[in-house]
């Protein structure tokens, strides 16, 4: 063998041949980034179309339009909204995209996020008295660990039963919101004087600080930003860097590989939806440390289902589901606006969203509508 | 029918995959295409079938120039393409496979079954094709689906049969009766055109051979004056061995040992039936077994992808029964698996990333939690550069090399680690020649580098070259053991035991 061996010299130029970083092709850009973009625009003019067909006149979608820009980008406390609303859809759609990674498909981040945000809510008023720098911590820590507890129960019967994880996550949630119902009107958690069910308050050593009210006290934008950017950089070392991402992302393509490999399936299928659920968690605690104060019945307001289309929207990157998110919480800010100048119903911001994420899951529709904007199919180096 | 490619060229942006291509198709004649993978076998014909149009050159069908717009235009010239990969539904029976699209039908529509059903056995009587009409598809082997497919062209009219590389999938018994057919639908007055990479066999059922290499054709000639030599040089473009050069095994100590171990499936059957064998350092033993006699659960056993029920298996004198798949990797233990697609790699990943797939969490390539990258890419580059991996680059994907590159890579991650015992199970299967050669000679070098070497197989030539010690499985037992340090096991013997007789010949 050693007379076919290249000698040296010829061995090191080729290795750095190998190993120089080949640049994204065309493909991965339309992909990624051109047809998100065009779903976006199908969205908003099927909405006008919808809005049409519902007998709203010109002037008036011209008007909810501006009032969709203006009310999610349009000033500085639109950006404040905006940005509010993107966290937690951030946060949980971090965690389900690392799930889809991994090969789950975890609907449960809604009950996740309730059961995180009650236990963040319980922890801020038990822990009352302790200094904000630790307080806060680990009223978002105790958000964190039930959230994941919670997921794992999903993961633990997907790997001792292989119980569906669409079907145990679906049945979580149901009993998420009936759980919260009756642990909100229990002594312990109740708010005194209080029939209905509602939670004590966080106290102000547990909240996470508006950022901005320095400038106008208004200004809900509150440090769970960090929490969020910290989240983004966090789940993209652990996908793409660890030794634990490697095994998630191996049995997500390709699970009889992953075997093959020796990783441990059971393991990975409990601990990557613990993470996601901690992801969902951490969602909860920061919506009732940042912007509510309290646990409510469904104060989740549907965030873990939003995030979903935030996760799929971003294509499971970690990058893409931060701007996917702020693209959510933009049309929700905007679409609060776009009622109140418009009067145009916000079930109409559900549409958009729906339609936006219909073309997503369909890319090849966004090429037929827009076929200049890609080069042709089919026309791939290689062999068929 | 006498089909004519005329200059044929097509291009896939920068990449030509055919280049000025002749080639002439004769009525009552099989014409055997050989080439690797990736050579343009499958462009140039799914340009004949209508699939692609051609950028250059033209096709004549009986001397008169055609175009093609589609797959549908080619059927209606007589073209019919029996691809690979059936295109079967498994739940419809064989008629109604067969009727799929084109069905006959009855009065207001409604499919006229009957009528279907008659002119499948019409088909069916006169190429004597045996295929049962009522069966589900999902009940029926391989073969046998494979004759629908062949049966579903011919109903619709085909003059041209184009078979891409039909044997692959198929049993040595399988592919005689396929041969025998192939006879038929010669004397019938049919054009066959024979897509394969398997010598031995272009050469046997050939009238004529076009051999493609990167788009050209390199080489034309008669199966009666061309030996498998001349025809791989052609394909490769240099001259291939096909004897593995070796020097006699020196066996030491007992790397593998098997004592009655079984293991059962699903349903509690046996699919290994107190197993017991041996593998010492320094020697390739072989394991004979026509497809589906327990191969794939011995290897299941010895890598620990499955649990056996009972028995004893030990690797280097330490006891591995129930010990995990990953701490056997750790031990020192190499497996390349059957079918790289389903389990030997991950195609979404870069070759990067594949060449660590089970050694990821070493501390080599490990800081802390965290992948050691630059250090991977520097492994899975000289990896690449050591077992002549052909990729631009170690961050393509790994899906997008062809299948002998790929299959290099694989056996480069399991064999330039330290290893004790190599299982190598269809090592070359799908692989172009010169991708074959390559491998058996890194096997044959962990062997004398002190390795036992156990190779699973389904090619015979394969394990009798390779192996200085043959068992033969049998459903799902070890039914005969032959020495083979020399070569001398008895071919004959070795097939008869594959085949289940081996009356006198159990060692």
């Amino acid at each position: 063998m050693t007379d076919k061996r290249p000698d040296l010299k010829d061995v090191n130029e080729r290795m750095r041949g190998l190993m120089a970083r080949t640049t994204h092709g065309r493909d991965d850009f339309e992909d990624l980034v051109i047809v998100p973009l065009f779903a976006v625009v199908v969205a908003l003019v099927f909405g006008a179309l919808i809005m049409l067909a519902t007998a709203v006149d010109l002037p008036t979608i011209g008007r909810s339009f501006v009032a969709l820009a203006v009310g999610s980008v349009g000033s500085l406390s639109a950006w404040s909204e905006t940005l509010t609303a993107s966290i937690p859809l951030v946060l949980a759609g971090l965690g389900l995209g690392l799930g889809f990674r991994a090969g789950l498909f975890n609907i449960g981040a809604e009950g996740q996020l309730l059961m995180g945000g009650l236990a963040a809510v319980v922890a801020g008023f038990t822990l009352a008295g302790l200094p904000w720098f630790i307080h806060l911590p680990v009223t978002l820590l105790v958000g964190a660990a039930v959230g994941a507890f919670y997921a794992a129960i999903a993961g633990f019967l997907k790997a001792t039963t292989g119980a569906h994880e669409v079907i145990s996550t679906i049945m979580l949630n149901l009993i998420s919101y009936r759980l919260l119902d009756w642990l909100l009107r229990q002594p312990f958690i109740q708010r005194e004087g209080r029939s209905d069910p509602i939670s004590k308050d966080v106290p102000p050593s547990a909240e996470l600080p508006r950022i901005l009210d320095f400038i106008d006290v208004n200004l809900r934008l509150h440090a769970g930003i960090f929490v969020m950017l910290a989240a983004v950089a966090l789940v993209y070392w652990m996908l793409f860097r660890s030794k634990i991402g490697f095994a998630f992302r191996a049995s997500g393509e390709n699970p009889s590989a992953a075997n093959y490999a020796g990783m441990n399936a059971a393991f990975v299928i409990v601990l990557a939806m613990a993470t996601a659920g901690a992801l969902a968690g951490l969602a909860g605690a920061t919506q009732v440390t940042g912007v509510l104060g309290r646990a409510s019945p469904g104060f989740s307001a549907g965030i873990g289902f939003d995030a979903i289309a935030v996760a799929l929207l971003g294509r499971s990157h970690p990058v893409g589901i931060l701007f996917a998110g702020i693209l959510f919480g933009a049309l929700e800010a905007g679409g609060r606006q776009m009622q109140v100048d418009a009067g145009v119903s916000i079930d109409l911001i559900g549409i958009i969203q729906a339609l936006i994420i219909i073309f997503i899951a369909a890319p090849l529709l966004v090429r037929a509508i827009f076929p200049w904007g890609f080069r042709k199919r089919g026309k791939k180096a290689g062999e068929a | 029918m006498d089909v004519e490619l005329r200059g044929l060229t097509k291009r896939f942006g920068s990449v030509v995959a055919n280049d000025n291509v002749n080639l002439h198709i004769r009525a009552g004649e099989v014409l055997g295409l050989l080439g690797e993978n990736g050579a343009g076998k499958s462009t140039m014909m799914n340009m004949l079938s209508g699939l692609y149009t051609p950028d250059e050159g033209e096709i004549l069908i009986d001397g008169k120039p055609v175009k093609f717009d589609g797959p549908r235009d080619g059927i209606a010239a007589g073209i019919g393409m029996v691809h690979q990969h059936f295109m079967l539904v498994p739940v419809f029976t064989v008629a109604e496979n067969v009727v799929l699209g084109v069905e006959p039908t009855g009065k207001l529509g409604s499919l006229d079954i009957k009528k279907a059903r008659a002119q499948v056995e019409e088909i069916n009587e006169k190429y004597r094709l045996h295929v049962p009409p009522d069966e589900l598809i999902e009940e029926l082997p391989v073969g046998i689906q494979q004759r629908v497919e062949i049966l579903k062209v011919l109903f619709r009219s085909a003059d041209v049969l184009i078979l891409d590389e039909p044997t692959a999938v198929l049993t040595p018994q399988e592919v005689r009766e396929f041969f025998g057919i192939v006879e038929t639908l010669k004397k019938a007055g049919k054009a066959i055109v024979f897509i394969t990479h398997k010598l031995h066999e272009v050469l046997e059922i050939s009238d004529r051979i076009s051999v493609l290499r990167q788009g050209r054709i390199t080489g034309e000639g008669d199966p009666k004056t061309l030996t498998e030599a001349d025809l791989a040089e052609m394909m490769v473009g240099r001259p291939v061995s096909f004897t593995t050069a070796k020097n006699p095994s020196e066996p030491g100590r007992t790397m593998l040992e098997m004592d009655n171990v079984t293991m059962l499936d699903e349903t509690d059957e046996m699919v290994l039936d107190h197993v017991s064998l041996t593998v010492r350092s320094g020697e390739v033993v072989g394991v004979a077994g026509v497809q589906g006699n327990g191969q794939t659960e011995l290897v299941e056993a010895i890598t620990g992808l499955e649990r056996i029920a009972s028995g004893k298996i030990t690797f280097d004198g330490e006891d591995i029964s129930y010990a995990r798949v990953r701490d056997r990797h750790r031990m020192g233990m190499a497996h390349i698996p059957e079918d790289r697609h389903k389990s030997g790699m991950v195609d979404s990943f870069t070759v990067a990333e594949n060449m660590v797939l089970n050694s990821y969490y070493a501390p080599e390539y490990s800081k802390g939690w965290a992948i050691d990258w630059p250090k991977v890419h520097e492994t899975a580059a000289r990896y690449c550069v050591e077992f002549d991996v052909r990729t631009p680059s170690v961050f393509l994907p790994g899906g997008a090399l062809s299948g002998g590159n790929q299959q290099k890579m694989v056996v480069a991650r399991e064999l330039e680690r330290e290893t004790k015992l190599v299982i190598a199970s269809q090592p070359t299967r799908g692989v172009d020649v010169g991708s074959i050669e390559y491998i058996h000679e890194r096997l044959i070098a962990s062997r004398d580098e002190g390795d036992g070497v156990l190779i699973v197989s389904s090619e015979l030539d394969e394990i009798m070259g390779l192996s200085d010690r043959i068992y033969v499985m049998y459903d799902g037992k070890i039914v005969a053991e032959f020495d083979n340090r020399d070569g001398q096991a008895d071919r004959n013997a070795v097939g008869l035991a594959m085949a289940g007789s081996f009356e006198g010949e159990a060692a």
